[in-house]
């Protein structure tokens, strides 16, 4: 298995490229690169008991950029013929205000990444369609079967086999080849007139056989059917400040959401982030460490490059309560004189490149989840969510639960309706008092939306304790 | 055996029609076995530059194309789509399609709409603008927009930058039924999105402002918008939570332009069919007070929402949605009409590589009389809403739950400007509760609403 990537892929010859590159080259030019990316996606989807729908959809195209200061000239084009790449470098040159190209640049050395985090063979990857429609069949007999107030149940299984080589005037051609799959579940319960609904999934840069891998979907599928069904007994909300205790794994959406977003370096440089300036600075409790990680085998936020070719670390981005550092693409640790971390990603070679997020996660502490829970007289315990968002300039954040207890002396209570929380992101985890041994990483659903663009990402959390958080429900 | 073969010419991208290439996928998948078939082509130019504390930030300009497929074999369809449009990817991505099609199973009700209703004429519904801009004035609007808001506060301190956009393009739809249609559409746009500082705390605050036309002659001027979009970011600085509350609150145009987008959804076929809306089984009974009447009309002279067909080629119509409160028509396409039993009303959205589903054409709440002055007069305490943020809306259950921004309302006036609170309700029970329509309709994307009060919802905060 290797991931060695030729530009023959993508019918351009290292010529070709390296002309395209001259000509963007121009005397005010700082970087340019050319990313080529052939994508294929399919899908698969059931509901009512049938697998009806199937669809795949095929896409190539080089994305082209030249940045000059700050400034980013950028064009795109799905014709990868000499003509077209010559096109799109005049336009992204336009940025500079010089005439062509004046400067030769290296010629680009192939490399290859120097790890696979996700070596999976294509024909695992992408799955014959009568595999996952059986995949799918035995899901909703499955969701069933648990319990008969489920009434329908919608799943969808989707692939995506993205090949990428990206190759830069700094004198580098590197690709990657990066498999990507998702199962997803959503049930809906009905009883005498009251409907309600439950989703689970998960997935990966991981073959097709991990889903059937100890029946892995049909947990998912039984996770889906126990959610629809637990809502049916839930009572409203309450409303106000009060403590809660966020269980492990996709909870960790707090951290992507409350500090993610704001320590992308593109905020922090324009100085319009809640974070700036605060390197260095007391922005949570000292129990709390939380890194980004795009290192992680097989994971949906992992990769084994940027997509400017820069491999993926692990990046601590708040240690013992003290902000450490920022995540940067190439243009925003150019211009704050900051390293590189490996997060420079975009959706496809139709969008321009942004600082994002990989895996995102709290480090285990020492606190038994039981004693954390035992701890709060009265307040909420939040298992899952729906989603979440952030306004970056005024900090203020929400993510919604779709599965929360009550908690009573100490004690998990009765499941209530689904409510939104919000808090102020750098003062949240000021407020975090206990952090449980307890690390869970997502099931690998997370996606995450920035300037348009969406990209794969995931999150990870102990059992922790927020000793306040405004919860907004309807009971006051 | 022998085997009809025809083959599909390479499309000439960069001049001319699609319709020929359109014919020849159309036969291609016909001797592949398909029985029915559509093809969308969509192609059109892009261009954005983003200007940030006076400077370029960003210039993007791309050409784009894409072809979409969807076949029936017999009862049973797949769907697909590709960006090359040479001959041999072509004629694979037929074959493909067809085999995929026969993997999944028959589904009784799928298949193209009856050829007896395909639309035959339509009119020019004036979306298209052939108004070509330079690059210098692109970036010139957008610097002017950003120009305008840092020169309307000195509070103005800092931007995310102000962004002007130009696309145009043209969308061929064709099916077996021998259906070809086309049209042309164009927008221009600008956003402006000042921060505005705090000068004793340097607590931050953004907003912004932006408008959509399909005619350039029609944007309203750049320093309006940059003005406005001050107004919004300054208004916000001093921002404080409030005490968990239930009262009455007012939602301006941007925002309960928010909760007709979520009766839209829930009026939408196939959240419907799949028992999947808190509006299941509602047709004719009351779902809103009386003071609410709903159109979608997709036939709006220049409407961001107007086209002449619909994503299965059905002519566009102007529908009532809702009644003085009766929910009188849910938005459908033929697949999610049939599931239900009932006609196509011509609201089938396609994206190219997906099969239709259902989308609003230009959707809006019907203005009533009062001034939005006269409804914020009304509320002796409450809140008056801006900005929400979040996802926390249960399409099943109606359950409403969603972090908001804006202003307490004291004795009939704005007071100071509030954040970091949650409004929550039911959606079933918010529409009911509709006691004041503003007069204030504007349309500044497919669907609006003017201002609109509700009686009462809880507030958490402190």
């Amino acid at each position: 298995m290797t991931n060695q990537v030729q530009l023959a892929t993508f019918g351009v010859t290292e010529l070709e490229a390296q002309h395209a590159l001259d000509r963007l080259s121009v005397r005010d030019v700082d970087y340019a690169d050319l990313y080529f990316e052939s994508r294929v996606s399919e899908s698969v989807s059931m509901e009512e008991g049938l697998v009806k729908r199937a669809s795949k959809s095929i896409s190539q195209g080089v994305g082209v950029r030249a940045t000059a200061g700050e400034k980013t000239g950028f064009a795109y084009s799905d014709e990868l013929t000499k003509k077209d790449l010559e096109i799109a470098a005049d336009t992204a040159r336009y940025i500079a205000n010089s005439p062509k190209g004046d400067r030769a640049v290296p010629v680009p050395t192939q490399t290859r990444p120097t790890r696979d985090l996700y070596p999976v063979e294509r024909a695992q990857a992408e799955a014959a369609t009568p595999e996952r429609v059986a995949l799918l069949n035995e899901i909703d007999a499955e969701a069933r079967r648990y319990d008969p107030r489920i009434k329908n149940v919608m799943a969808s299984f989707n692939t995506e086999y993205k090949v990428v080589a990206v190759a830069t005037s700094d004198g580098t051609l590197v690709g990657d080849v990066q498999p990507l799959s998702r199962l997803q579940i959503t049930c809906i319960a009905e009883e005498n007139g009251n409907r309600q609904v439950g989703s689970y999934g998960g997935g990966g840069r991981v073959g097709f056989e991990w889903y059937r891998e100890e029946s892995r979907h049909l947990g998912y599928a039984r996770e889906a059917a126990r959610e629809a069904i637990l809502n049916l007994s839930a009572v409203d909300a309450p409303a106000g400040v009060m403590p809660v205790v966020l269980a492990g794994g996709w909870p960790g959406i707090l951290l992507h959401e409350a500090i993610g977003h704001g320590l992308e370096a593109d905020f922090n440089r324009k100085k319009t982030s809640a974070f700036s300036s605060l390197i260095g600075k007391r922005v949570a409790s000292d129990v709390c460490t939380i890194v980004d990680d795009g290192t992680l085998p097989f994971r949906r936020g992992s990769l084994n490059m940027d997509d400017e070719g820069t491999p993926t670390g692990c990046t601590t981005l708040i240690e013992k309560g003290i902000l450490r550092g920022y995540i940067t693409d190439k243009l925003n640790a150019r211009l704050m004189g900051i390293a590189l971390t490996g997060n420079g990603r975009r959706e496809s070679y139709q969008s321009v490149v942004l600082p994002r997020m990989t895996n995102t996660f709290m480090l285990a502490g020492e606190s038994d989840p039981q004693d954390i829970v035992r701890s709060v007289k009265k307040g909420l315990y939040a298992v899952s969510f729906g989603g979440g968002q952030v306004d970056i300039t005024n900090g203020k954040f929400v993510f919604s639960a779709s599965e929360a207890y009550l908690i009573e002396d100490g004690k998990i209570t009765k499941p209530v309706k689904g409510a939104t929380l919000i808090g102020n992101g750098p003062e949240i985890l000021t407020k975090v008092s206990m952090v449980g041994h307890d690390l869970k990483l997502d099931n690998g659903i997370g996606t995450c939306g920035k300037d348009g663009q969406s990209v794969p990402v995931g999150v990870g959390l102990p059992t922790l304790k927020i000793d306040e958080i405004t919860v907004g429900g309807t009971q006051g | 055996m022998l085997q009809k073969q025809t083959s599909i010419r390479a499309a000439e991208a960069s001049h001319g029609t699609y319709d020929q290439l359109a014919s020849d996928v159309l036969t291609r998948a016909k001797d592949c076995g398909a029985t029915e078939a559509d093809i969308v082509v969509a192609d059109g130019e892009t261009f954005s530059v983003q200007v940030r504390v006076g400077a370029v930030d960003r210039l993007t300009k791309a050409r784009e194309k894409r072809l979409g497929l969807r076949v029936f074999v017999g009862k049973r369809s797949a769907t697909t789509s590709t960006s090359d449009f040479s001959k041999e990817s072509l004629e694979r991505l037929v074959s493909e399609t067809c085999t995929l099609a026969k993997a999944v199973v028959e589904d009784q009700v799928s298949g193209l709409p009856d050829a007896l209703q395909m639309a035959r004429d339509w009119p020019d519904l004036d979306l298209y603008d052939d108004t070509i801009l330079g690059t210098e004035t692109q970036i010139e609007w957008a610097k002017r927009g950003e120009a305008a808001a840092f020169a309307a506060d000195p509070r103005v301190t800092n931007s995310e930058g102000a962004e002007f956009d130009s696309s145009s393009g043209r969308v061929v739809l064709a099916n077996s039924h021998g259906f070809v249609g086309s049209y042309k559409s164009s927008s221009y746009s600008l956003s402006v999105s000042p921060i505005a500082t705090e000068s004793v705390t340097g607590a931050m605050q953004r907003d912004a402002w932006y408008e959509v036309q399909r005619k350039f002659s029609r944007l309203a001027s750049a320093e309006s918008i940059g003005q406005e979009a001050t107004k919004r970011a300054v208004r916000r600085l001093g921002a404080r939570k409030v005490a968990t509350k239930r009262v009455p609150v007012v939602f301006d145009q941007e925002t309960a332009g928010s909760l007709l987008a979520n009766l839209c959804s829930a009026v939408s076929g196939y959240g419907l069919y799949k028992r999947a809306s808190f509006l299941l089984d509602q047709l004719g009974q009351t779902i809103a007070s009386d003071l609410i009447t709903v159109y979608d009309d997709g036939r709006m002279a220049g409407g961001l929402g107007s086209r002449p067909f619909d994503g299965e080629g059905l002519a566009t119509r102007k529908n009532s949605i809702v009644e003085r409160g009766v929910l009188k028509s849910y938005l459908l396409d033929t697949y999610s009409g049939k599931k239900l039993g009932l006609s196509s009303t011509g609201n089938a959205s396609r994206s190219v590589g997906e099969s239709p589903s259902v989308g609003p054409t230009n959707f809006y709440l019907v203005p009533g009389v009062k001034s939005p002055e006269d409804i914020i007069g009304s509320v002796k305490e409450g809140l008056y809403v801006t900005d929400l943020i979040g996802f926390g809306i249960n399409m099943v259950t109606g359950d409403y739950s969603r972090g908001a921004c804006g202003f307490w309302i004291e004795n009939g006036e704005l007071t100071y400007p509030v954040e970091e609170i949650t409004i929550a309700g039911n959606l079933k029970e918010m529409f009911k509760h509709i006691e004041m329509v503003g007069s204030d309709l504007v349309f500044r994307g497919r669907i609006a609403s003017p201002t609109v009060k509700i009686t009462e919802m809880m507030v958490a905060g402190n």
